[in-house]
């Protein structure tokens, strides 16, 4: 436990955060540029406005 | 309610169990407020077993009368009408309350009421607050929230009677916190002052709120889960918790309204500004971002410009808004480097931030002529015109050497404003103004001129109160950092205060111009709903609720 100095934890910290952050920007942007969801999305951008009536 | 048309059909799903709950609460309410001793708490808990009463008598009557009757096959808009009608009721009292605080300010020796304490700026500033934001702004966000939930996923609001305990919880949470403010019963912490019971029912509804919520999608028709929803439910999520963790308190008694806090000193500071920041970024942005996804495709006929963009920027603003909060405590006891990095995140979330606010914009492509021709569309543009603005105006003033002039200003105040009048309150406007006629089967507003007058008046009245709040920030900031040749501060803080004077009347007139424009919308909208109905006349079909609390509110 004697390694567990501030400067320890600072340094994960900092570095951690910055891959983790890193890490889950370059999954969003993959999923969201994924060719194979492309139909998905161009449906998706027109849901309100074909939105009628429940029945 | 002259002899009801008895209809077949059973009643919501809940609806004998929120009878029940509605009597038990009440009497429960009855014996707290006889046995304590705390005045406050008293009359805190006589407005609970009023509301729960009249609620278990009107309930009743639906039942015994057999007109609450559930229609899965078609949307719940009735809880909608209501949230309309209480979302300009709040409204207006929101923004008089505002008007009246900036007249105090404005003209303390006419404004000022010895005699009566509960009309102090120290009482009526937090009801300002509250009124506008979570008054005005919650029955905005989940009026809006249950009809674009509805539509997107081609299903029926889920939990049976379930949505109008959220609408009518949410108005007693609402009635409590306003009447506590002005009896003083307040914790002290910005935009969470509801005390202890205040606190637990407000958890008690938003739970529902958030099971509605997911019960709707749950049952969803439709595969994709449209992204309004997304931010909509990053809305409710985050809400529930930013709330539990900063409200953690012990009461001093369980018949007694004062609390304390759980959290001391520099990290009661971080988590109340935690929370606070994050208000603003989950309720003030990621709520009315998905009213704009919503609301500007609709009205425009335009699919979104870039839903690709819409994902990405609604996942880089929630990672990256929850740890902006420090950036309030600025050259506090709070360690430099969480400072830092409040100030790094905010600066990083003006890419998100403006993500949004060109998709938005955008969505026009191909339809910039209704900018025109339509006063709502133009509402909704100046709404996210607005938004990009304070935007990029709160990383600015993040910055440390900018906070160091900015930080305790009317700069604040006026940011706050552009954000809150320009971005929430028009994009709210517009997307009020499009559901009335949707919402009441009418052809369209009353009058689009009544819209044109409150879009002119609103605007020059944000305006003007902006522009004078830059003026009268920045001047207090340099007054304030103002040093003699000998080292002495060179003016006294009253010297500062009597600088704005003027400042301070432009703000009350820009306020009271923005009231205006919305007390016009009301009038609009209550002519829109009493007008007739062009073709078949009055034979729509049975409302699924009752109407006659809904107009009792407004």
């Amino acid at each position: 436990m004697s390694d567990l100095s501030y400067e320890t934890v600072a340094r994960f910290a900092q570095q951690g955060g910055l891959i983790y952050f890193g890490l889950i920007f370059l999954a969003g942007c993959v999923y969201a540029l994924l060719p194979s969801k492309k139909a998905e999305f161009k449906h998706a951008a027109r849901m309100p406005l074909d939105d009628e009536e429940l029945l | 309610m002259s002899a009801p048309p008895l209809k077949s059909g059973a009643p919501p799903e809940g609806s004998a169990t929120l009878l029940i709950f509605c009597v038990i609460g009440a009497f429960l309410a009855i014996v707290g407020a006889g046995v304590s001793s705390d005045p406050i708490f008293r009359l805190q808990f006589e407005t609970i077993a009023i509301a729960g009463v009249i609620a278990a008598f009107v309930l009743n009557g639906k039942l015994a009368g057999g007109t609450l009757v559930d229609q899965p096959d078609r949307y719940s808009d009735n809880v909608i009408k209501a949230g309309v009608i209480a979302t300009m009721f709040w409204a207006a009292a929101g923004l008089l309350a505002g008007v009246v605080v900036a007249a105090q300010l404005a003209w303390p020796r006419i404004f000022y009421f010895p005699e009566l304490g509960f009309l102090n700026f120290g009482r009526l500033r937090p009801l300002h607050t509250s009124a506008v934001i979570f008054a005005f702004g919650g029955n905005a966000l989940i009026a809006t929230s249950f009809w674009v939930v509805q539509r997107t996923c081609k299903a029926r609001l889920g939990l049976g009677i379930t949505p109008w305990f959220v609408f009518w919880g949410y108005q007693l949470f609402i009635v409590l916190a306003a009447t506590g403010y002005l009896m003083g019963a307040t914790q002290g912490k910005e935009y969470a002052e509801p005390q202890w019971y205040t606190d637990l029912w407000l958890t008690i509804v938003w739970v529902a709120y958030l099971l509605v919520f997911l019960a709707t999608i749950w049952k969803r028709k439709e595969p994709h889960i449209y992204v309004a929803n997304w931010f909509y439910l990053a809305f409710i999520v985050t809400i529930a918790l930013l709330h539990l963790v900063n409200n953690a308190g012990v009461p001093v008694g369980l018949l007694n309204h004062r609390s304390y806090g759980v959290f001391a000193g520099v990290q009661d500071a971080l988590t109340q500004w935690w929370y606070g920041h994050n208000a603003v970024g989950f309720f003030l942005t990621a709520g009315f971002l998905a009213m704009m996804y919503y609301f500007v495709p609709k009205r425009v006929e335009r699919p979104v410009y870039s839903y690709r963009l819409s994902i990405v920027h609604f996942w880089a603003l929630i990672f990256i808004y929850i740890w902006a909060g420090p950036h309030h405590l600025h050259y506090t006891a709070l360690p430099q480097w969480a400072q830092t990095l409040g100030m790094t995140f905010s600066i990083m979330l003006w890419m998100p931030s403006w993500g949004g606010m060109i998709n938005g914009l955008m969505t026009l492509s191909g339809a910039w002529d209704k900018l025109r021709t339509d006063p709502v569309v133009r509402m909704m543009v100046v709404a996210i015109a607005f938004y990009g603005m304070a935007t990029f105006e709160g990383p600015v003033m993040s910055i440390r050497a900018v906070n160091a002039l900015s930080h305790y200003t009317d700069w604040t105040i006026g940011h706050v404003h552009s954000g809150a009048l320009g971005w929430n309150g028009f994009i709210t406007f517009g997307a009020i103004y499009c559901m009335v006629p949707w919402l009441w089967k009418k052809p369209a507003m009353y009058s689009n001129k009544l819209i044109e007058w409150h879009f002119w008046i609103a605007t020059t009245g944000i305006l003007l109160y902006i522009a004078a709040m830059w003026v009268s920030g920045i001047m207090e900031g340099l007054m304030w950092r103002e040093y003699t040749p000998q080292g002495f501060l060179a003016y006294s803080f009253i010297e500062t205060v009597s600088a704005k004077h003027i400042e301070n009347i432009i703000r009350t007139i820009g306020g009271l111009m923005f009231l205006t424009g919305a007390l016009i919308m009301i009038f609009n909208i209550w002519k829109t709903i009493t007008m007739p109905t062009p073709e078949t006349a009055g034979t729509q079909s049975a409302d699924d609720m009752p109407a006659a609390p809904a107009h009792a509110i407004a």
